[in-house]
């Protein structure tokens, strides 16, 4: 954030950099089961941004101090490839993708039935493959699809999306510019089903009024991105659910 | 943690080796489906996505400028590294490279660099001072046996494809970079008596032992690496050069032109 420049982020017709207006979210693509030897996973696409996630588990957690005799544990690990950013990234965890890590962990932890499987681990993996602001967010899309996939029992999957502030206006979904030269970026997550807010972050500068705002946007964007995560997991599992349709207008 | 193989499968593979049949029917010099689709990564320099049967790799190149080592002042100088991340496989571990991967990184270097795939001599910006620095990543995505081939593939490929950066240095307008030799690796597994190009995880996990020969496209070969414990009799060695040839011939045609295929 708040990198000086004299780049315009909003042009005159109130259209941003890549042309979206301000409500508008960057194309986001999921594809359920990927991979063959993770017991779930799912790639994502976000815009410039790639990523994977894979989840192992419920398995045996070592070492063993780390295991909880009530429930198993979630251990998300947040990790960008080398070649993922511009200026190449050195291998290996640095304080920001520990910290990322944490917060997936956390957030993924309140949907999981984790009671369910004490001293367990159940371990999500997300590789950010390509970066292009974001990435949180996107790991932990992927990261509840991937879950899911795995059939690991839970409540709900969590969907995140960012807004932000740009050249005065709140924004959603912050690109690689606007982050780099934006006045706000709030992440955050919800688990739609509930409406509760499990990830949220904000740096920049923000009356209240325009944190209501950016709010809202995400909010609204997160039960979009849900959908898109559904439609992954019915692709994947449709063609062994034939007529599953049907059943699943429930609520 | 180590592979670990069920006795009923080792026995069943045993006697399908035994009958001159493998577990996917291939034949013993084939290789499994290959898929390469270059530039897949817009934020690197050079990049591929490696699919060889299950096993799916990408490998990314980033360049950087920086010194060069005292003892080659006008070379330019490449690093390779390989993670082999817990996401591939229920047995990786997060942390530091450990043995295999760090052999893994150095067997593909080793072809890349004594096969001359590009000159380092090209790679000097001022001598003793600047000089190109290539990082060759490799990720592995989905472990199902013989990352070498994988791996050795996907980096040529990446490099195939990598333009310099020089406008972000200051140094001109980008270019495409030189590739000199197109050098590709083939992997050999010793199960018992026989012989196989490419093993898969459940063959891999009983090999007994491991050779791998990087070939560039005048028919020598530039690198070689035999692991595990395992032998080979001379005339085994012999075989498998002979086949690395014609196989890595067939694997250029391949390279040659990989920027439509899609995964």
């Amino acid at each position: 954030m708040g990198m000086d420049s004299d780049i315009k982020l909003i042009d005159e017709n109130g259209l941003r950099l890549d042309g979206r207006k301000f409500d508008e979210l960057r194309e986001i693509k999921i594809e359920a089961g990927v991979l063959q030897r993770a017991d779930g996973s799912a790639y994502l696409t976000w815009g410039e941004n790639k990523v994977m996630a894979a989840v192992y588990g419920p398995r045996e957690l070592h070492p063993r101090h780390a295991q909880n005799p009530s429930k198993a544990v979630v251990q998300a690990r947040y990790n960008m490839a080398a070649f993922s950013v511009s200026d190449r990234k050195r291998p290996g965890p640095d304080r920001r993708s520990v910290e990322i890590s944490k917060l997936i962990s956390e957030a993924l932890e309140e949907i999981v039935f984790v009671e369910q499987f004490p001293r367990a681990a159940v371990d999500v993996f997300i590789e950010v493959l390509e970066a292009s602001a974001g990435t949180r967010c996107a790991a932990l899309t992927a990261a509840s699809v991937a879950l899911a996939d795995a059939g690991i029992p839970m409540s709900d999957m969590i969907a995140s999306c960012a807004a932000g502030k740009i050249d005065g206006h709140v924004v959603l979904d912050l690109g690689q510019k606007e982050d780099n030269f934006g006045e706000a970026d709030v992440p955050l997550a919800i688990v739609p089903r509930t409406d509760k807010v499990t990830l949220l972050q904000m740096d920049g500068d923000l009356t209240t009024e325009e944190f209501d705002k950016a709010m809202e946007l995400a909010v609204g964007a997160c039960k979009e991105i849900y959908e898109i995560q559904r439609d992954a997991l019915k692709r994947r599992y449709s063609t062994s659910l034939e007529g599953y349709e049907d059943f699943e207008e429930d609520e | 943690m180590k592979e670990i193989i069920s006795k009923i499968t080792k026995e069943y593979l045993y006697r399908l080796i035994k009958d001159g049949k493998r577990i996917d029917s291939r034949d013993m010099y084939e290789h499994r489906e290959l898929k390469i689709q270059s530039n897949w990564i817009g934020a690197a320099e050079g990049s591929a996505r490696v699919k060889l049967g299950d096993t799916d790799v990408v490998v990314g190149i980033k360049m950087d400028v920086g010194e060069p080592f005292p003892d080659t002042p006008d070379k330019g100088v490449v690093i390779t590294s390989a993670e082999l991340i817990p996401m591939a496989s229920p047995n990786y571990e997060s942390g530091p490279p450990r043995e295999d991967a760090t052999e893994l990184a150095r067997v593909v270097d080793r072809g890349i660099r004594e096969g001359n795939v590009v000159d380092a001599t090209k790679l000097c910006i001022e001598e003793g001072e600047k000089v190109w620095l290539i990082f060759i990543d490799m990720h592995i995505l989905d472990f199902d046996g013989n990352l070498f081939d994988a791996c050795g593939i996907g980096a040529m490929s990446a490099l195939m494809n990598t333009m310099v950066p020089a406008e972000k240095f200051d140094l001109g307008e980008d270019y495409p970079l030189p590739i000199d030799h197109v050098v590709v690796p083939t992997t050999f597994s010793k199960i018992r008596d026989q012989i196989l190009l490419d093993a898969r995880l459940e063959e891999e996990r009983i090999s007994d032992t491991r050779l791998t020969v990087s070939t560039n496209e005048n028919g020598n070969i530039v690198a070689m690496q035999k692991g595990l414990s395992g032998v080979f009799s001379y005339d085994e060695i012999r075989e498998c050069i002979k086949k690395s040839k014609e196989i890595g011939e067939e694997l250029r045609g391949r390279l040659a032109n990989t920027s439509e295929e899609k995964i």
